[in-house]
């Protein structure tokens, strides 16, 4: 009986330790690639160099491209699901009833599980040609309409999160604010929210990380053409897409080429692990000052 | 205009915003499954489902593509099912409040934020290579394991949480172990949780295209898998295969496999939230 | 059904019960169930919640076939007092004992002794009544099926036979399979009660039992508590002064974690020898 407890208890000690070695498996399987790499490109090069063609004849390894793609693409994501989001967050938690909420709150949340190749191809069809008719000179593959796309996928991530610190703003709080007189909007904008900036912070890091990670949409839509430019009308290449076109084409195990996938593998999981560690202190702060 | 009318204007205005910011995903979503609909819903007959790939669009059918995603789903489950609840009932029942406990905590937060793409180069590296289990529905579906396993844990750990304590309580007064309580009391008054959590895992992991690529699925595969060590190819690569390509008849068979994928993935969703919504009102303690 | 075979299935179904309970007892006990645990006796007994001191040098002896009332304002130690005997308090991290715990002369502390033989010997009814969620039933048969009994026979008898001790048959015989939750809360709490004797324990500890029932519902329980007495020892934590008069032989009262009086019932509540006692009962304080 007692030996039973026992092994039982050593199974489900080891399924909690798969999740740490998981962890370790990833930042060894990165690790050792990226450094095999490092002893044929120098880290300088990597860092500075401004053109990324390892799959060229003549080879530049510099990831500022892929970077820049990266950034480029979440900031115009950001740029629109930020004040979407918000204002959907706090008509939710201050005007809506709790009815429409009820309503509102899981239609939305159906954005963020539909599957991102529907939304590359809504990119590439719809978005992209309607994009056309407004701006002359677009590209067909362009950054401007994968980075929208992926801001309303990212919508409900900021809507949800946001909403969810709103409403545990403390009602006291926002009651003494309309006993002054103040409007909905005058409270929300300078009680609720000021009240609710780190949880309002977290969703922002959160969705700003989902994006950088975000790989499909990209892919699809904007070209997989690496260059360093903030022009949002030509076609560049992300960290993850290039990851996925060199995975996609026929690359020999063990060569440069394929080592390169690891070092932007790297490049992109330290990006997302600063973002998410940042998220969850803040989150982890925010707790305790309301406890 | 006094003061007062200029706030109340505001308001108004924001209100007007807000429930346009509120329209806009909204329509969006509509006009997406509007496009795809016009698009693809023509293109749906008995031949697509039954069809292997082709070269010629109006000739190419989704069928490996559909085989390979149940049974890509279906080892998913295999794996992560029972090691995500393995590890949410240590975490919440065995591990001792302390470094180990809170170091696992965030360790399975950080892997849920791990891009999918990065399991990818973990599964290419350990089961594809190291562990010479090739480009096939095995190396997928661990790799998919390891991507949706902090879900599955967090769920877990969520429903067994909403149990109340009373209940372990009353089980280990009547003699029972640790393990027969869990087995016997807490699993099955938690079991609706999980249960939701696990779907919504499972109708993540449908979707998930780029971590596959990487391990090898593959964009052509002119035939029907028939064990896992079999290569394979999934819905959403085959639909980014198409997309990809620049015929116009290409277009159109991806939205239509987009939209059985649609489909999958909305009825594995509304199941979810039914089973969360019954589960909820069953039981009040 | 006519009365003559009401009586005679009702004879039977006595008979077979008490077969059964020979089974159960070897089952719990082996081969030679002993004399079973009755008798406690505890002797410097010093409880801790980490650092705060909840329970001192508590000394006391319980007879056989008695019913001992707890009593003393909130926080007084005297629920972690009931807890000792089943170990419940183990629970709970930063809880630690010193001191001597003996049931017929065993240390129940002792190492040699697994907490959840102990737990089949020593039941225990909760404050809430909490029903597991499931059928009713399935709630009695529970204790048997983690003590390893699976013969069908004897499950479905002994629950008959514990829902009857707990004056519950009548009421629940023709839906046994519904859900437990459906009950009024009287019943859940007697479904409690019979849960915890299904398994044939020798004590059993009762915690505010009746503290979230309506008055019928208290009297049914306190009813059969007298009736219980004749098998059982039962300690109970009560915060309700005429039933603790009403139900026991001896009360014991608690306060600020020390063990102020212990005597017969009718002494305590005429003839306090402590004044604290005395302010208390009479309410002055609590």
């Amino acid at each position: 009986m007692n030996r039973k407890e026992q092994i039982i208890e050593a199974l489900l000690f080891l399924c909690g330790a798969i999740s740490v070695l998981t962890t370790l498996g990833i930042i060894a399987v990165l690790f050792f690639q990226t450094i095999e790499f490092f002893s044929e490109v120098s880290l300088k090069d990597f860092l500075t160099d401004t053109q990324w063609t390892p799959l060229f004849a003549i080879k530049h390894f510099g990831i500022l491209p892929l970077v820049t793609g990266t950034l480029l693409i979440t900031l115009i994501a950001i740029i629109i699901a930020l004040p979407i989001g918000l204002s959907i967050a706090i008509y939710l938690s201050e005007y809506s009833s709790k009815g429409v909420r009820k309503i509102v709150k899981p239609l939305l949340e159906i954005l963020a599980t539909v599957p991102t190749v529907v939304y590359g191809y809504f990119a590439l069809t719809v978005v992209t040609p309607f994009l056309q008719l407004i701006i002359p000179g677009l590209s067909g593959f362009n950054a401007l309409s994968p980075g929208i796309v992926m801001g309303i996928m990212i919508v409900p991530f900021i809507s949800s999160l946001s909403e969810d610190a709103l409403y545990a703003v403390p009602s006291s709080l926002k009651e003494a604010a309309y006993a002054l007189g103040s409007t909905r909007l005058q409270t929300s904008l300078k009680v609720a929210v000021p009240a609710a900036s780190s949880g309002i912070m977290v969703s922002v890091i959160l969705a700003v990380s989902r994006a950088i990670g975000e790989t499909m949409i990209v892919a699809i839509a904007a070209g997989q053409q690496p260059r360093l430019t903030f022009d949002p009308r030509v076609p560049i290449e992300t960290i993850t897409t290039y990851i996925v076109q060199v995975s996609s084409g026929d690359v020999p195990n063990g060569s440069l080429e394929y080592r390169t996938i690891f070092a932007a593998g790297l490049t992109l999981f330290v990006i997302t692990f600063i973002l998410n560690n940042i998220s969850f202190y803040i989150k982890k702060k925010y707790r305790e000052q309301y406890e | 205009m006094n003061n007062e009318q200029v706030k109340t204007l505001k308001n108004n205005a924001f209100k007007i915003w807000a429930i346009i910011a509120t329209s806009i995903g909204l329509i969006m979503l509509a006009v997406l499954l509007i496009k795809i609909g016009m698009d693809g819903l023509h293109r749906l007959s008995f031949d697509f489902f039954t069809a292997l790939p082709s070269r010629r669009p109006e000739q190419a059918g989704i069928l490996t593509a559909l085989v390979g995603t149940l049974w890509v789903m279906v080892t998913t489950a295999v794996f992560a099912i029972p090691i995500g609840i393995g590890a949410g009932i240590y975490l919440e029942e065995y591990a001792r409040k302390g470094w180990w406990s809170s170091f696992l905590e965030i360790n399975i937060s950080n892997l849920a934020g791990v891009p999918s793409i990065i399991y990818g180069l973990l599964g290419l590296e350990i089961f594809v290579r190291t562990l010479h289990l090739g480009q096939s529905i095995l190396s997928g579906s661990l790799t998919l394991s390891l991507l949706i396993l902090p879900i599955v844990i967090v769920s877990t750990r969520e429903a067994i949480k909403t149990v109340p304590s009373t209940m372990r309580e009353a089980s280990y007064a009547l003699g029972a172990s640790k393990w027969q309580t869990i087995w016997m009391q807490m699993l099955p008054a938690a079991s609706g949780g999980i249960m939701t959590g696990i779907i919504l895992a499972l109708s993540r992991a449908i979707g998930e295209t780029a971590p596959l690529i990487v391990v090898g699925a593959l964009m052509y595969v002119p035939f029907v898998p028939k064990s896992v060590f079999d290569s394979f190819t999934v819905l959403p690569i085959q639909i980014y295969n198409w997309v990809s390509r620049p015929q116009a008849g290409f277009i159109i068979n991806a939205a239509a496999a987009i939209i059985v994928l649609m489909l999958i993935t909305i009825l594995m969703n509304g199941a979810a939230v039914i089973l969360r919504n019954r589960w909820q009102n069953r039981v009040k303690w | 059904m006519s009365n003559i075979k009401k009586t005679s299935t009702k004879r039977q179904s006595e008979i077979v019960s008490a077969e059964s309970t020979t089974a159960i007892n070897e089952k719990l006990l082996g081969k030679n169930p002993s004399k079973p645990m009755k008798k406690i006796e505890i002797k410097n007994v010093h409880c801790w919640y980490g650092d705060f001191h909840v329970l001192r040098d508590i000394e006391m002896a319980v007879d056989p076939n008695t019913v001992t009332a707890l009593i003393g304002p909130s926080g007084c130690g005297k629920t972690t007092f009931l807890r000792i005997f089943n170990r419940m308090n183990d629970l709970i991290e930063g809880f630690r004992l010193e001191g001597e715990v003996m049931i017929d002369k065993k240390d129940i502390f002792s190492r040699e002794l697994r907490v959840n033989e102990l737990r089949k010997k020593v039941g225990m009814v909760f404050q809430k009544p909490n029903p597991f969620p499931k059928s009713i039933f399935e709630n009695v048969a529970y204790g048997l099926r983690v003590n390893g009994i699976t013969n069908k026979k004897i499950i479905a008898e002994t629950v008959e036979h514990s829902l009857k001790q707990s004056a519950l048959w009548g009421e629940v015989k023709d839906k046994l399979h519904k859900n437990a939750l459906g009950l009024s809360g009287g019943q859940q709490q007697r479904l409690c009660i019979a849960r915890a004797i299904a398994i044939e324990p020798s004590i059993i500890l009762m915690d505010e039992p009746t503290s979230a029932l309506d008055p019928i519902s208290n009297s049914k329980i306190e009813e059969l508590i007298y009736d219980l007495k004749q098998k059982y020892t039962i300690l109970i934590v009560t915060h309700n002064m005429q039933q603790a008069a009403r139900v026991s032989d001896r009360t014991a009262f608690f306060y600020l974690g020390d063990l102020v009086e212990f005597d017969e019932t009718k002494t305590i509540f005429t003839n306090p020898k402590n004044e604290k006692t005395q302010n208390y009962i009479t309410g002055r304080f609590g």
